[in-house]
């Protein structure tokens, strides 16, 4: 007989790999093999992480329909089983694997409604923080506010798409009406945030991803503006930062000190 | 010998029927304070960083006792425990006070991958000895007594040494856990093994069981047209199962009894109802034994 790690290891790769053979020693009743005892095991595994990500990412699930979907999980489960016990945290690279999943390839914004849809589920259990209120920022003196730091909320995400992927995502939740849409109308950019109870989504301004993006990193307002206009003078700042202040994505601001380097940035 | 060293429990559960816990149900629960004896929880779906999960359940925790449920610590696996996984567990505990902490008799984990089933595990003298030094490990971590729950299984290993109950009785021996009695993990294993459902409860370790579980199961046949019967959680509780329910309770008088239902969902009224239906089952059993000590 097997030494039990090889036991345990040979059982797990029958488990994910249906070619493989039932491993030898597992009976039923009458101490005689049976394949179909095994695949309950088999099929309760893999149909459960398919179950999981289904629930995870239902909008994605809509558009290419549960037959298709499952198959495309399927693949999936097979080649990324999860690393945690923690289910809800299962999906982490399910965009990046619908990308290169070639059926999916007319489809070319699916991998984009994922990311959204993954970028929500994050923010939906991402770490408690109290949002600012827009009085706070009222009470600012006005020349203080370029060189203040913005602290994002931890649940804040942004994904960014080259085609109309928030718009394609938000037709496809609950009370959504899928409809003709121009793949060639754009791109958008979606800030995803959970102040309180309930997850934010956004269409972000122009160049408001860069300016979030510099924001995270940890420079000073004015610091992200000017990536922000560098990447386009229609850039609007006064517009950026009261949407982010007005759904509750700012929890602090602070002035930098000059011994940079002892402050850490907040991770988004 | 020494014996093993014995942690408390927790405060435990009240003796009456509880429900799983279901996102689904949050709002009627919180709209309605419904009548129920407690919530019961994956300890796995609590361990996000925050979030709507967390917020709902610390104001149904100051409402209802909990119960708390880990479906991925992998006792049965080969290798050490997740270091990891077990000090969420204990932050969980800290923060919610569950009456009880219970896991399951089976494996989820092979080296980095999680299964998300719950795996058998052969009987011998080695898993024997694996499976009570994870459980030594548990409780010395968790600073507390788990109860271990007896699997449902759909095949056996040909090299196993010891019968399921031996081996159970060996680990609550071995460790001081407590046990949770899946009823319908009794009824699903043994018609899988062709044992004798009833004759299992009575030989069962019945002294150490704190709490009992319910549940509902698909029924199929095997490539030899042998009944095969699948642990589902997505239906209510065959008769046969509510059958050995109140024999097991006539052992262990009223009792924490979890109604589980983690797929295909109903409305809460009929999760609700099962639950009354268990009680009921409490009350009568409590009733007859009480006619017949005064008889006697």
């Amino acid at each position: 007989m097997l030494q039990r790690a090889e036991r345990q290891h040979e059982f797990t790769a029958a488990l994910l790999d249906p070619a493989r053979p039932v491993p030898a020693g597992l009976v039923g009743p009458d101490r005689q093999p049976s394949a179909m005892r095994f695949a309950v095991y088999r099929n309760n595994v893999v149909a459960g992480l398919i179950d999981a990500l289904q629930e995870s990412f239902p909008a994605t699930a809509r558009i290419v329909g549960k037959e298709f979907f499952r198959a495309m999980a399927r693949d999936y489960v097979r080649s990324a089983p999860p690393r945690s016990p923690i289910l809800l945290d299962y999906g982490a690279e399910f965009a990046a694997h619908i990308e290169a999943f070639e059926p999916a390839g007319e489809l070319p914004y699916l991998a984009d409604v994922a990311r959204i849809e993954r970028a929500w589920l994050e923010a939906y259990h991402a770490a408690e923080a109290t949002a600012l209120e827009t009085s706070h920022f009222a009470a600012i003196n006005p020349d203080a506010l370029p060189q203040l730091r913005l602290h994002l909320h931890p649940s804040l995400r942004v994904v960014r798409s080259k085609l109309p992927a928030l718009t394609i995502w938000r037709m496809n939740v609950p009370g959504g009406s899928p409809d003709v849409i121009d793949l060639e109308a754009g791109g958008e950019d979606a800030l995803i945030v959970r102040p309180a109870a309930e997850v934010e989504v956004r269409t972000l301004p122009d160049c408001g991803a860069a300016f979030i993006a510099s924001v995270a990193s940890g420079a000073p307002v004015v610091e992200a503006a000017a990536t922000a206009w560098a990447a386009s003078p229609c850039f609007d700042l006064a517009a950026n930062l009261s949407g982010l202040i007005g759904c509750g994505a700012i929890v602090g601001c602070d002035k930098p000190r000059d011994d940079k380097l002892s402050e850490t940035p907040r991770d988004t | 010998m020494a014996g093993p060293t014995i942690f408390a429990a927790g405060t435990g559960l009240p003796p009456r029927a509880g429900v799983g816990l279901k996102p689904a149900h949050y709002s009627t629960i919180l709209d309605t304070t419904p009548d129920i004896g407690f919530f019961e929880v994956h300890a796995e779906n609590y361990m996000g960083a925050g979030g709507p999960p967390h917020r709902y359940l610390e104001t149904i925790r100051a409402r209802y006792p909990l119960s708390l449920h880990g479906v991925g610590l992998s006792i049965g696996a080969h290798q050490p425990l997740d270091r990891d996984h077990l000090k969420r567990l204990k932050v969980l505990i800290d923060r919610y006070q569950p009456g009880l902490f219970s896991e399951h008799l089976a494996w989820s984990t092979h080296e980095a991958s999680f299964l998300n089933d719950l795996l058998p595990l052969p009987y011998t003298a080695e898993t024997l000895r694996q499976v009570c030094e994870h459980i030594d490990d548990v409780q010395s971590t968790l600073g507390r007594q788990m109860l271990m729950e007896n699997p449902s299984t759909y095949l056996a290993f040909a090299e196993s040494t010891f019968g399921e109950i031996d081996f159970i009785g060996e680990i609550v021996r071995r460790t001081g856990c407590g046990l949770l009695l899946d009823v319908n993990n009794v009824y699903v294993a043994s018609t899988n093994q062709e044992w004798d459902p009833q004759a299992y409860i009575d030989a069962y370790p019945l002294a150490h069981v704190q709490e009992i579980h319910l549940a509902g199961h698909d029924t199929r046949t095997d490539e030899n047209g042998r009944p095969l019967l699948i642990d589902t959680h997505d239906r209510q509780v065959d008769d046969t199962v509510w059958g050995l329910y109140e024999c097991a309770l006539r052992w262990l008088g009223p009792i924490a009894t979890l109604v589980e239902w983690d797929a295909d969902l109903p409305d809460w009224p009929v999760l609700k109802s099962e639950a009354e239906r268990a009680e009921a089952i409490m009350l009568r059993v409590q009733d007859q034994g009480d006619r017949h000590a005064a008889a006697g």
